[in-house]
Parts: structure tokens; sequence; C-alpha cells
């Protein structure tokens, strides 16, 4: 059975610095969570409470509905894995793997049986003698990865643990982390900056900001519904798009322009919101509400689909927008925006978004 | 510009003429000139009188009168029929064997304790580090004198607990000890460089033990000391030639004899009493040769040791 996560009003204080400000959060047994969020948002140190590596300055942190906040992290049956990976250097790869368990008093049998089932997992059999420095980074994270599965633990923790490696290396291990949890089924949580990362892998997305959860939701809930302008921003590549607008009857105002949005809008006319719409839900020429005629500034061509940034007239933000496809269009060529009402995004001045 | 894109090869085909020669000069001239005072230093005052006193150890020279050359015969008498010398080396030796790992781990332990990431640290270092500046002073060596005196400052402290203590520097029993207390203060040195060495630990090593269920104790054996292995070799190397060149506190608190009964009689005290009390330069010669090759000796087994217990990261 796997293990359940709560956080109570959680809060992290450094001297009269608020790192984490109380946050709520329950965490599914056997739930592949990402914590994600820019540099500074806190999501690390959240992670760290979790592991036992700080202090709670304030809340309850429950594990399968026992309190943990004054358990010491090894007795938490908690296996993390760290951005540095963190492999004791002077020690073979077979000996970084077993230090824990020998730590634990493991039988020496049961170690090297452990030890061995691990590294057939991670295909590392073959480095087991070899020092953390004669490995490769790739190489490096499995070994970090097999630490924390030896110990077979309730929990794995992952700190950013892709960030070290190249591009195609980060794509291959991203999907045997998945599998590993597919297989495993235990809980996971996994903290990264980086919204793609977090939308491939996750069950559960919790996005950080300022030390407070700004929304939580499978990655499609996140991008089909986010919770507020900052989470509409940053879930999505390239970013959504955002524009000034005003409330005009049962639509808005967009440069002169009545935009009839699927909102149904109880605010006065003339109150300014913000008008959100994804690259990918423009389109140029055919169906939809028109956003006007723009100037194509720059053109990206990336042969699955075209990156056009179109510069709309008036004196407005160039706005982006993903086209299917290889396009033939050219920069200097005026084009005809569309965008489906019902996929546009409203927000309020303070940020929250206007449900449908 | 042309000649400073020549390969190699050419470069050095270049060299052999003369007229290219007086070219190099001229253009390291300056070079070779800013190098002259330590080029002159190391062969007048260093190389020079190392290889001058190698000769002098097969001599007899009072100072007076001219060498003689007398073989190997300094380093008989010294093997044969010298038994200050047998005692010297086992008072030295002793003081190695004692003093060195006593220090190493004195300044460990401070320095672990300033690692806790406490506020003030520059202050408390420096604190800690002046020991080792006043350390080899004379004016230390009188003070430790008056401290274990017999009416010292230590006795009369002893003394507020009921204990009445011996006088410690006039006791042959006590007084190589006070010697190796006095070099055990003077921790702040290596201390220092095991704080550098100590802050190159990456903090995750620790927390990755820590949720693996390590103790400090385990933290300390299986971590800490095997990344600090390479500074605790280094430290080990400079404060066993150290310790084998202590000279100062022992002249001073023995008042120059090595007493009581050459209990404080280190091996550079019997160099120093021979040359400059006896004037036998020749046989004083022959000690410092034989020092040189004990110390090069230690550090050879030290350095051959590192393969079973040093780990270099590299």
């Amino acid at each position: 059975m796997a293990t359940r996560i709560e956080l109570k009003r959680v809060e992290k204080r450094y001297g009269a610095f608020d790192v984490i400000r109380g946050i709520d959060l329950e965490i599914k047994p056997g739930a592949f969570t990402v914590f994600v969020g820019p540099s500074g948002c806190g999501k690390s140190t959240l992670l760290r409470m979790i592991a036992g590596l700080e202090t709670i300055s304030d809340g309850d942190l429950l594990i399968d509905d026992e309190r943990m906040n004054d358990v010491a992290a090894a007795k938490r049956g908690i296996a993390m894995v760290f951005q540095s990976y963190a492999l004791y250097p002077h020690m073979s790869v077979y000996k970084n793997l077993a230090f824990g368990l020998e730590t634990a008093g493991y039988p020496r049998a049961e170690v090297d049986r452990r030890v061995r089932a691990a590294a057939e997992t991670l295909q590392i059999t073959d480095y087991l003698q070899r020092k953390p420095r004669a490995l490769s980074g790739g190489q490096r994270q499995r070994v970090a990865i097999g630490r924390s599965i030896v110990r077979d633990p309730r929990i794995f923790l992952f700190d950013e643990p892709l960030s070290n490696l190249d591009a195609e290396l980060r794509v291959q291990m991203r999907v045997e982390i998945s599998k590993m949890h597919e297989r495993l089924g235990n809980t996971m949580i996994y903290v990264t900056h980086d919204q793609v990362e977090a939308m491939t892998m996750a069950d559960q997305i919790v996005v950080l900001r300022g030390g407070k959860v700004m929304q939580v939701g499978s990655p499609l809930e996140l991008y089909n519904a986010p919770a507020n302008e900052f989470v509409a921003g940053f879930i999505g590549s390239p970013k959504m798009n955002f524009m000034p607008v005003k409330t005009e009857g049962d639509g808005v105002m967009l440069a002169g322009q009545r935009l009839q949005v699927g909102h149904a809008l109880t605010a006065a006319p003339g109150t300014p919101l913000t008008l959100g719409i994804r690259p990918e839900h423009i389109s140029v020429g055919g169906e939809g509400a028109s956003l006007g005629d723009g100037r194509v500034e720059l053109v990206e061509h990336l042969g699955g689909s075209t990156v056009l940034h179109v510069r709309p007239a008036g004196d407005r933000n160039a706005l982006a927008v993903v086209l299917p496809g290889q396009q033939p269009c050219r920069t200097g060529d005026t084009v005809p925006m569309r965008v489906d009402p019902a996929k546009c995004h409203l927000f309020n001045p303070d940020g929250s978004a206007l449900r449908h | 510009m042309a000649e400073q894109t020549l390969s190699r090869p050419a470069a050095a085909r270049m060299r052999a003429s003369p007229s290219r020669l007086g070219a190099a000069m001229r253009r390291n001239g300056a070079g070779y000139l800013f190098l002259a005072p330590w080029l002159l230093g190391f062969f007048l005052l260093t190389l020079g009188p190392a290889l001058a006193s190698l000769y002098l150890s097969f001599t007899d020279f009072d100072l007076l009168t001219t060498p003689e050359f007398i073989g190997a015969q300094n380093y008989v008498r010294m093997v044969t029929q010298d038994p200050k010398f047998a005692a010297s080396m086992k008072v030295t030796l002793l003081y190695v064997l004692l003093s060195v790992p006593l220090k190493l781990a004195f300044a460990l332990a401070v320095a672990m304790l300033l690692n806790r990431g406490m506020q003030g640290l520059p202050v408390y270092r420096a604190i800690f580090y002046l020991p080792s500046l006043l350390g080899t002073s004379v004016a230390i060596a009188v003070l430790w004198r008056q401290l274990f005196a017999s009416d010292g400052l230590v006795n009369s402290l002893l003394a507020q607990i009921g204990i009445e203590g011996p006088s410690w520097i006039s006791n042959p029993n006590y007084s190589l000890y006070t010697l190796v207390v006095l070099s055990v203060w003077q921790f702040g040195s290596p201390m220092i460089i095991f704080l550098a060495g100590l802050r190159q630990i990456p903090t995750d090593m620790y927390e990755a033990a820590s949720l693996d269920g390590a103790s400090p104790t385990r933290q300390f054996l299986r971590i800490t000391l095997p990344l600090l292995s390479p500074v605790v070799f280094f430290n080990l190397v400079i404060q066993t030639i150290e310790a084998f060149k202590a000279f100062t506190p022992a002249f001073i608190i023995s008042g120059g004899s090595g007493g009581p009964i050459n209990s404080t009689l280190f091996y550079t005290l019997y160099l120093y009493q021979e040359a400059f009390g006896y004037f036998r330069m020749g046989y004083a010669s022959a000690l410092a040769w034989v020092l040189v090759i004990i110390i090069a000796i230690f550090t050879a087994i030290s350095f051959l040791s590192t393969k079973y217990w040093v780990h270099h990261d590299d």
C-alpha cells in the first residue's frame, strides 16, 4: 500500500524571511507529484522539509496520518535523489549502493542481493567496482537512483535530478523515471523548474510561487483551466499571450474590436481584464473570432510546427502563434488572426481566472 | 610577432645560433633580473651551505683551523660511541610520535567545531590561530616555563582541587610532556588547513548519509575522514617535519641543556650543543645530515602509505 502525505499549513521561516507560507497539500498514495515553479519559489525547500533535511517552522507534516515534524530524516522511510547526485566519491558504485543498507545493519548476503538487483534494473552492473568519477553524468544519475531504490523506501523524492544532464539524456531519464514509478507504484515527489518535465511526468502538478501554492491539478487541468495568470503563463510553451481588454456587454473590447468570448461576464462594462490566449489556439485565417491583422516579425520553423511572432495593428505587444506543420509565412507578411472564443482565458486585475 | 608564432622545433633550431641566444637574453633579461634575488639567496644561502655542510660532515672542523678530512668517522662515532646521539634521537622520536597525532587530532576537533556555521567565525579563526604565530617564539617558551614551574599557574590551579602537582619542567618524567602540550597548543596552522578542507566537502554528502541513517560518528568515519584524507596527509607530513626540527621550546625551557637528565634533549638541541657549545662543526654537520635522511625516510613512508588511506578525487 503506497503512502499518503499531507501538509497542513506548513511554514518555513529563516529569521524574518518567509520561504514557505502556509501550504496545505494532499499527496495521494502512489501519485507522481511534481513541484514546479521559478527559482526561489520554495519548491526545493518544501521537498527538503518533507525529507527531514529542513525543520518545519509551523504546521504539520503527516505521512500515512502520522505526524513527522520531529521524526529524524532516516526514520521517515524516504529516499532522495539529489541534483548533484551526492554520490560518495571515495566509494565504488557498489559501496555507494550498499552504504545505506550496511548502515541499517542488513546481513551481507541481503545487501549483496539488493545491490545487484538494483544494479540489474538500472543497467549499471558493469560499473559496480568503479568510482563515481569514472562514470558519465547519465551513469552517475543511475547510481543515484539506484541508491534510493535499494533501501525500498515508502517515498521517493527527486530534487531537480535531471538538470545536470544534456537534453537527449534528460528525455531518456525522464522516461525511465516514469517507468520506474509505474513499476514500483510508490509515492514520488519530483521537483523541477522545467514545466515540460512537469507536464510529461506528473499525475499531479503543484505550481508554487513565492512560497505559496498557486494551483494543484493534473497537467491537463492546469493547461485547460489555469487558476490564475501566473499558472497560465508558466504552463505551456511558448508562453500564453496576454492582452489588456475591457468588458463590453457579454464580450470584451480588444483594440477597438468587440470579441465574443466564451465567458458569462457579469462585470460592469469597461472593467479592465486580461485576455489570455495560448499560441497554439490562434489560427491564421479560417474560422473563429477575429483578433485583427498583424505583421509577421519573426518566423521559427520547427519542422513539425511553425512559430510566428506577429505584431497586431496598433501599439500592442507581439503575439506568439503556433501553426501546425510547415507554413509558407515570411517576415513582413500580414496575416489575419483568428481564435476559438471557447479557448480564451480571462483574468481579473488581481490575476485570478474568471471561470467559464 | 613572427618569432612568437614559430613552432616549437623551429624555435629550438633558432635557439642554437649564438645571435639568437643573445636575442633571447635581451628579451628575457628583465625576467632573470627579477629572479636574481631568489637565485642568489637559493645558491648562496641554501644550496651552498647545504653542500658545504655535507662536505664538512666528513671532516673534523672546529671553526678556527682548516677542516681535516676524516672520512666517515663522524658517522661511525655517532652509532658506535655516542650515547647522547641515541638519547636525543629517542627523545625526538617520542616527541614526534606524541605531539603530531595529538596536535592533528586537536586541530581537527577545533576545525570541526568552527565548521558548524557559527557567527563571527573569522574572529574565532584568528584567535585560535594566534598561538601558532606566537608558539615558536622565545617569549611563549618563557611563559610556558612559568606556567609549568613548581609554583606556576598549572600547579596553583591543581591546588584548588586539592592536587599537589610536581614540578613539571624539572621532573624528567614529565618535562617532555609539557613540550608536547606546548606543541599541541600551537594547533592553529593545521586547524586552518583542516577547516578549509572541511568546507570543501559538499553538505549534500552529509544529507544523503543522514537519509541513509548514518549516525554522526559513522558520517565522520565514513565520509569526513576519507574525504579529508588528502588534507590529513598534507598536515601529517608538514607537522612531522616541523616536529623533527623543533628546537626553541626545548632550548628555552631546559635553559639550553636538554635537561633534566637529557629528558628534553631534542636532536636539534644536541646538534646545537655540538656545533656551538663544543665547536665540533664536522660532527654537527654529520648529525644534521642524519636528521635530513631520517625526515626523508619518514616522508617517503608517509607518501608510500597514501595508496592505502588517502582518497584523491581527480
